[in-house]
């Protein structure tokens, strides 16, 4: 379902928005609006928002990343366009409808933290229900709530700036969960943070994220924390949007030369996933099975171990080559002695790197199955070192440019 | 040649208007002149009612909270050495000059100052007004203060106060001015209305800033009610005149002393007020 809509949003910055709007509509390039005094922030921008979605806007500084952000809850009024939100225009709010809906609707976390320093951790964490006159007690005890929600219990009373970076953007965080609002914006939330914590944050937006359900739009200009948070990602370049899609899409399909220089450098082997590199288990073997029938469905998959799995799928375990050959000497009647029963699995989101080094202590081939433990594919060495290999090779030749966003 | 161009009337047209001025309107201050007079005299009298011990206890007191022992300590002494040096009576009613021109410099000024922070405009019509109020000599200002209040500590705190208010109102601008863009933002996407983000977030920012402006203010009042003196405002400048026109040096420079004393005590003080929580819990 959709939360937000925006549709031909364009923000000029100026004496003379209008006139700096008739240019665009002549097709005159930034460049040439530039010299008139006037800036194009965003030009022409659309896309919508799921409920529920985190929506992830990139590009490299100047892109207009913080100009549409801040468009979306009118810090910045558009020159034109509209934002739908739950099918109301909110560019068309008048003074009291846009406090409410910025009250109850949408926050915001901002890349400095911008915490007030004369407040303490509480009251900072409570200053979106302060606005909204609810009663202390109440504000107390939600920011409290919120605090602890970000890990921050037992700071309550201290200032900001006896906190560090991470903490301090916890607060930041903290105050905008407290409102409870649906949307959340964040601006290069994590981009101040050194790079262990900033992990940890991500990983907590994504665990908050699944348990609370908001929809959020945030920005960065770091692909792999896009790739790594967004389920979807905007591109963006000159104020006007490049490319929409999931990771996946923009990383396998990327629209143009400025798309492929971003993502050229991107680190592969955490970008792909299980289910990006697995195969279809053509062969599977059934625990009832005798050792002969599943050697002969193995010489013709030519391999050193076989996945065993019930009638509906679900994964019991492998049996290796080797213990096949043993079982025929010995006569057995069927598999169900030889199961390695705690052989290792994946989960379709495993980063490659991490099945890399599984790899390194368990020389078979490595079933993904979902949460119910059904077989979806297999993962072997061969397709592990294709997907490398492919991205590498795809990438194109001039090295040059993404310093730029660095 | 140069051809000579008679002298402009500015003199006389200024005299004029202060006469058409003093004609009409003298009534009203004359009654606001009674009022001060009345609250002036009734807290030097309440003042030196009490026994100057106890006054000295507790500004010692105050300092101690405030700004330490050690600014405690001294202004213990420095009030005794007051106290014995007979100028006990003096000091008291300087202090309630500058005590009153400040409150009223602060009651003008803080609004001032948040409407010219907040709005250019307004800015751009009180900024000059400071400048000339500040550049304008001191003394000039109690010439015409005398036809509307009288001589006296009403005229004295008067010209005090349009003396002494434009720090208030500049650093309060000021101080509100330098609250971060990114915090004003962070009251703006909560849905703060404009009383919220002023009352909430940039007047709190600002009192460090603008407590810097209301000391320079007390230090200005005290100056400028050393030189009322000459309208007949009393207090230490009155003791100082009165050794110029005797040429006792002896006896103006205690005053003088003494003068320097209030203005250390008032000065350390209201520094440390404005100080943010946060340096004042680090210490
Ligand atoms: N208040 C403003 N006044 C004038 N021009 C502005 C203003 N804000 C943004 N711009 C211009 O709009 C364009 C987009 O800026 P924006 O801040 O949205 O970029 P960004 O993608 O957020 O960049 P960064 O990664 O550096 O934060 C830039 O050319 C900038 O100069
Ligand atoms: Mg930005």
């Amino acid at each position: 379902m959709q939360k937000i809509k925006v549709e031909h949003l364009t923000k000029v910055f100026g004496p003379h928005p209008e006139q700096a709007l008739r240019l665009l509509d002549a097709g005159r390039d930034n460049a040439h609006i530039r010299k008139t005094g006037h800036a194009v922030g965003i030009a022409d921008v659309s896309f919508d928002v799921g409920e529920g979605e985190l929506l992830v806007i990139m590009g490299l500084s100047g892109s207009g990343k913080s100009t549409l952000l801040r468009c979306l809850n009118l810090l910045n009024v558009p020159s034109r366009g509209s934002i739908f939100v739950d099918g109301e225009d909110v560019t068309r709010y008048d003074r009291e409808r846009l406090l409410d809906f910025r009250r109850r609707k949408i926050s915001m976390v901002f890349q400095h933290f911008a915490l007030f320093p004369h407040r303490s951790v509480a009251d900072n964490a409570a200053y979106g229900l302060e606005v909204q006159d609810v009663a202390p007690d109440e504000r107390r005890a939600r920011a409290v709530e919120a605090l602890e929600l970000v890990g921050l219990k037992g700071w309550e009373d201290a200032r900001p700036d006896q906190l560090s970076g991470g903490m301090q953007q916890r607060v930041g965080l903290a105050r905008a969960l407290a409102v409870k609002s649906d949307i959340l914006l964040m601006d290069e939330a994590f981009s101040a943070l050194d790079p262990l914590i900033r992990r940890d944050m991500q990983q907590e937006l994504a665990s908050l994220q699944r348990r609370m359900r908001k929809t959020i739009v945030f920005i960065t200009h770091d692909l792999d924390e896009a790739l790594q948070i967004g389920d979807r990602i905007v591109l963006m370049k000159d104020g006007r949007v490049v490319q929409i899609g999931t990771p996946e899409e923009i990383l396998n399909r990327p629209a143009d030369a400025y798309v492929e220089r971003f993502v050229e450098n991107v680190d592969m082997s955490r970008v792909l996933t299980a289910r990006s590199v697995m195969g279809r288990a053509r062969e599977v073997a059934h625990p009832q099975d005798g050792p002969r029938t599943v050697l002969r469905k193995m010489t013709e998959g030519s391999d050193t171990s076989m996945l065993v799995v019930e009638r509906d799928h679900t994964l019991v375990g492998a049996v290796t080559l080797d213990a096949l050959d043993a079982a025929v000497r010995e006569g057995r009647q069927n598999i169900a002695g030889l199961i390695l029963r705690d052989a290792p699995s994946l989960d379709p989101d495993t980063p490659l790197a991490d099945i890399i080094n599984l790899m390194a202590g368990w020389p078979y081939r490595l079933p993904v199955v979902d949460e119910r433990r059904r077989l979806l594919g297999v993962v072997t060495r061969p397709r592990v070192i294709n997907a490398l290999a492919q991205s590498r090779t795809d990438a194109p030749a001039e090295p040059a440019e993404r310093s730029a966003n660095a | 040649m140069i051809p000579v161009i008679p002298k402009l009337p500015l003199a006389h047209g200024i005299d004029v208007a202060l006469d058409w001025l003093t004609a009409h309107i003298s009534f009203v201050t004359k009654a606001f002149s009674h009022f001060i007079s009345i609250l002036i005299d009734g807290l030097v009298h309440g003042l030196l009612w009490l026994p100057p011990w106890l006054l000295i206890a507790a500004v010692a007191l105050l300092a101690w909270r405030a700004a330490g022992w050690r600014v405690a300590l001294g202004s213990l002494l420095g009030l005794l050495l007051l106290w014995n040096l007979r100028l006990w009576p003096a000091t008291v009613e300087t202090f309630t000059l500058v005590l009153i021109s400040t409150l009223i410099a602060v009651a003008i000024g803080l609004p001032l100052g948040i409407l010219a922070a907040l709005s250019t405009r307004a800015s751009r019509v009180v900024m000059p007004v400071l400048d000339f109020m500040q550049t304008m000599p001191a003394f000039v200002y109690l010439i015409p203060a005398i036809p509307f209040f009288g001589l006296g500590a009403v005229s004295a705190s008067v010209a005090t106060v349009i003396f002494a208010t434009p720090p208030t109102i500049r650093l309060t601008a000021l101080g509100i001015r330098q609250v971060p863009k990114d915090l004003i933002e962070a009251a703006d996407a909560f849905g703060s209305t404009r009383r919220q983000k002023l009352f909430k977030v940039q007047l709190p920012m600002a009192v460090p800033t603008l407590m810097a402006g209301v000391n320079q203010t007390i230090m200005l009042s005290l100056s400028m009610v050393v030189i009322a003196a000459m309208i007949g405002a009393g207090g230490l400048g009155g003791v100082v005149w009165r050794a110029i026109q005797r040429l006792e040096p002896g006896k103006g420079f205690e005053a003088g002393i003494a003068i320097v004393i209030l203005a250390m005590i008032l000065d350390r003080i209201t520094q440390r007020i404005g100080r943010s929580p946060s340096a004042k819990t680090a210490k």
